[in-house]
């Protein structure tokens, strides 16, 4: 079929540069050939081909972890951080300390179950609770925006403290600073935090091996799904209210259950389930089978992401934690859990298989199996 | 979700599985091509592949409407987003669709105002709350989205709204099925039938695929249990060696199509004379465009569109891909110049575009599930939440 007018055709530049850089590459013959030059491509260390930041650098999926490792691992390297857990585990004088911080730019900052205060305080004991530590003290660094009313303000500095309370650490330093109107959203959030580690217990993605459970603390999604809902740009309303919570006691409780067995917890934040599985799954060099029919998951949760398009393996959870334990304790791990107000709906969702390594398989209810990759970016609604 | 857990029955599954498998001629190869992009997603999503016999191929078709858009038109949606107040929305899935100068995502973080929208209409409250800009919706799709479009154009002109308009690029699915039949050398043995689209068009339109180009096609749902069943109904031709058009999904499709839909889309909109597809190049009568009546809602109009043709790279083998006749590996790009994360041609842009889904998974294969290596799940614990 020929081409109906006559102007000729722009190139796209970026193309066919990227076509020309590998004219040289020979024209492989097998499928096993070809399969293996994609493997050592992935290999390679990662690269920022953008210009410029996108949203999709900040998703938690593989856009992040490619910035993330090309940009400030790059810059900063040394053992601790490229652990890349949710916090750091160091040592000062003796002491076995934890340390970490998380920034906050939810929107709407008031969603049904919570507000940006408790998500932050929430967030970062979390990520001492993950490195098994027992959270101390907090600092907060706030970031307004002109015209912003002070009433939110206090209304979330309450819920802050609140949540500190609940959670036993004391916010002990902070920083405020204003912006111009238009140069933020509101309210902007950075809470940092340190925390005693007091278990003789080794935790991370490397230690986790064949064989092992995996566990996830309650239903998963219902954070995401809430924010996304009360943005309101959508005409669903669904009884579903944000997870967020503390889960330091959860933690100490599975730990104190699992014992040695205890490989490593991670709070399922951004990007949800499957992409905490995943960075398991590459760390540790294993795969991860999971039960679909075993992942909890809300029927309200189900049915939203069902209308959103998006898979609720993605959406992020603030008061769940996804944990891999040595089988043998796997069923005293999952009683502890379900003993524990925030771990009733606790599930064992799968298993830690020596192959595929560095991949999650999910085993669906209907009886396939298919491949849980990490996204690119948000999960983007479909409309096809 | 009763309803849809009636729809996703592993045991029923199986059941039908066994079926299929008894239909197979010994020695023979099957290829069925799902034309549409919702049952590539549903065969992906449940791990449907695993239900079929290895002699059972399925090829992805043309169905995704944002990977069959071509790159100029993405750089003319850009350059109007670009305009000064100007509001560009889209769907969630347009916005990582590259063009010859990057996506809207790319168009986005240089400065361009682009929203993502769930519905047209979404985008024309946007209008309405924002009077001193234009609002300009991104329609992309088959007879699926059309009506909604044309809708919402309707709406517009009947409240007055004078900063909306559509870049309309809806496009027809016969056409491109006929572009894909009269390639010579195309080795397929049916077709599914999209779903959505025949709720709009009906089952009459495909009567010619069986007639003149003897290949049966069922159109089918998109729950995992409607397409193993409609690849039984196609299975089950074969072997009688009939040739027709059958219903799967006769609790959504009426046979006759949707006439309302079919006025509304006919009242805003036309056949354009030729639009360009990704990977299969100028189609003719395959797109539409705003009618004259309703000219101060089409962007082409209202905004100087350069009217970009970008070709795609000499290398770019997806038609090949596309039709079936090759395997994605066997492009010359495969995994060098083409790949997720720069996409170059359209079977690589969405994660279940034919090439993408090759290159993150074509390492792991299907006989490795099937051997059983990665062992059944070990529950400790029968107890399961729900
Ligand atoms: S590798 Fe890229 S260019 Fe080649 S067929 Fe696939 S998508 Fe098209």
């Amino acid at each position: 079929m020929s081409a109906p007018q006559g102007n000729a055709p722009a190139r796209a530049g970026w193309a066919e540069e990227a076509v020309a850089t590998h004219a040289g590459a020979e024209h492989l013959r097998t499928e096993e050939q070809v399969l293996e030059r994609v493997e050592r491509a992935r290999r390679r260390r990662p690269r920022v081909r953008e210009e410029r930041i996108t949203l999709a650098h900040g998703a938690g999926g593989k856009a992040t972890r490619t910035l993330v490792e090309a940009v400030f691992v790059d810059a900063f390297r040394n053992p601790v951080l490229e652990q890349l857990e949710d916090g750091a585990a160091v040592s000062v004088g003796g002491a076995r300390l934890a340390f970490t911080t998380d920034s906050f730019v939810v929107s709407p900052l008031f969603f049904p179950g919570g507000d940006i205060g408790d998500l932050a305080v929430n967030g970062t004991v979390n990520d001492l609770a993950m490195c098994g530590a027992r959270p101390l003290h907090l600092s907060v660094g706030v970031i307004l925006e002109e015209g912003f009313p002070v009433a939110d303000l206090q209304r979330i500095a309450a819920s802050m403290a609140r949540a500190a309370a609940a959670a036993g650490v004391e916010i002990v330093t902070g920083d405020t600073k204003v912006v111009r109107r238009g140069q933020a959203d509101g309210c902007f959030l950075t809470t940092a935090g340190i925390g005693v580690r007091e278990r003789d217990v080794t935790l991370g993605a490397a230690t986790v091996r064949p064989g092992d459970a995996v566990l996830v603390s309650g239903p998963i999604g219902d954070h995401g799904v809430t924010v996304m809902l009360a943005r309101g740009e959508l005409d669903i309303e669904a009884d579903v209210v944000s997870d967020t919570a503390p889960m330091h006691g959860l933690a100490a409780a599975l730990l104190d259950a699992a014992g040695d067995g205890a490989r490593v917890l991670r709070d399922a934040t951004r990007g949800g389930v499957a992409t905490i599985l995943n960075e398991i799954a590459g760390a540790a060099g294993v795969g991860v089978v999971v039960d679909e029919a075993a992942v909890p998951v809300r029927e309200e949760v189900l049915g939203a992401s069902e209308l959103l398009g998006i898979d609720p393996l993605y959406v992020a959870c603030e008061g769940r934690l996804v944990a891999v334990v040595d089988a043998a304790r796997a069923a005293a791990a999952l009683a502890a859990l379900r003993a524990h107000p925030l771990g009733a709906g606790a599930a064992l969702i799968g298993h830690v298989a020596d192959d595929p390594p560095g991949l999650v398989l999910l085993r669906t209810a209907f009886g396939g199996t298919r491949i849980v990759d990490l996204l690119v970016g948000d999960p983007l609604p479909r409309i096809c | 979700m009763r309803f849809v857990d009636e729809f996703r029955d592993a045991d029923t599954a199986r059941a039908l599985a066994t079926r299929i498998a008894a239909l197979c001629e010994p020695g023979r190869r099957y290829a069925f091509m799902e034309v549409c992009g919702g049952h590539t997603h549903t065969i992906y999503k449940h791990g449907l592949e695993d239900h079929l016999p290895e002699s059972i191929r399925l090829v992805h078709g043309p169905g995704c409407p944002v990977c069959v858009l071509p790159m100029g038109r993405v750089d003319d949606a850009v350059a109007i987003a670009e305009q000064p107040d100007v509001i560009m929305t889209a769907f969630g899935d347009m916005m990582r669709v590259p063009g010859g100068r990057g996506s809207f995502f790319d168009a986005k973080a240089a400065g361009a105002d682009i929203r993502m929208v769930y519905s047209p209409l979404d985008a024309l409250k946007i209008a309405r709350n924002t009077p001193d800009k234009h609002v300009v919706f991104m329609a992309i799709g088959f007879e699926t989205t059309a009506p909604s479009t044309a809708m919402t154009v309707l709406r517009a002109a009947r409240e007055g709204i004078e900063n909306f308009s559509v870049f309309c690029n809806h496009v027809t699915i016969i056409p491109a099925i006929k572009a894909i039949l009269d390639s010579p050398d195309l080795r397929l043995d049916g077709f599914l039938g999209p779903g959505h689209v025949s709720t709009v068009i009906g089952c009459r339109p495909y009567e010619f695929i069986a007639r003149r180009h003897g290949q049966p096609l069922v159109v089918a749902g998109f729950e995992p249990l409607d397409i193993l069943q409609a690849v039984h109904q196609l299975m089950r031709q074969r072997r009688e060696g009939r040739c027709e058009v059958e219903n799967q999904y006769s609790r959504v499709v009426p046979w006759q199509g949707n006439r309302r839909a079919l006025e509304v889309i006919g009242e805003v909109m036309e056949l354009r004379p030729w639009f360009e597809w990704r990977g299969l190049g100028f189609i003719s009568q395959s797109a539409m465009q705003v009618r004259d009546a309703y000219a101060a809602f089409d962007a082409e109009r209202r905004f100087a569109v350069p009217g970009v043709r970008v070709a795609d790279p000499k290398a770019c083998q997806c038609g090949e891909v596309l039709k079936g006749v090759l395997e994605p590996w066997e492009c010359k790009v495969f995994g060098t110049a083409c790949t997720p994360e720069t996409p170059i041609g359209t079977c690589m842009v969405s994660s279940e575009g034919a090439c993408a889904a090759y290159y993150n998974f074509g390492r792991f294969s299907r006989s490795r599930v099937r051997a059983g290596s990665a062992g059944p799940t070990p529950l400790a614990d029968p107890v399961v939440l729900r």
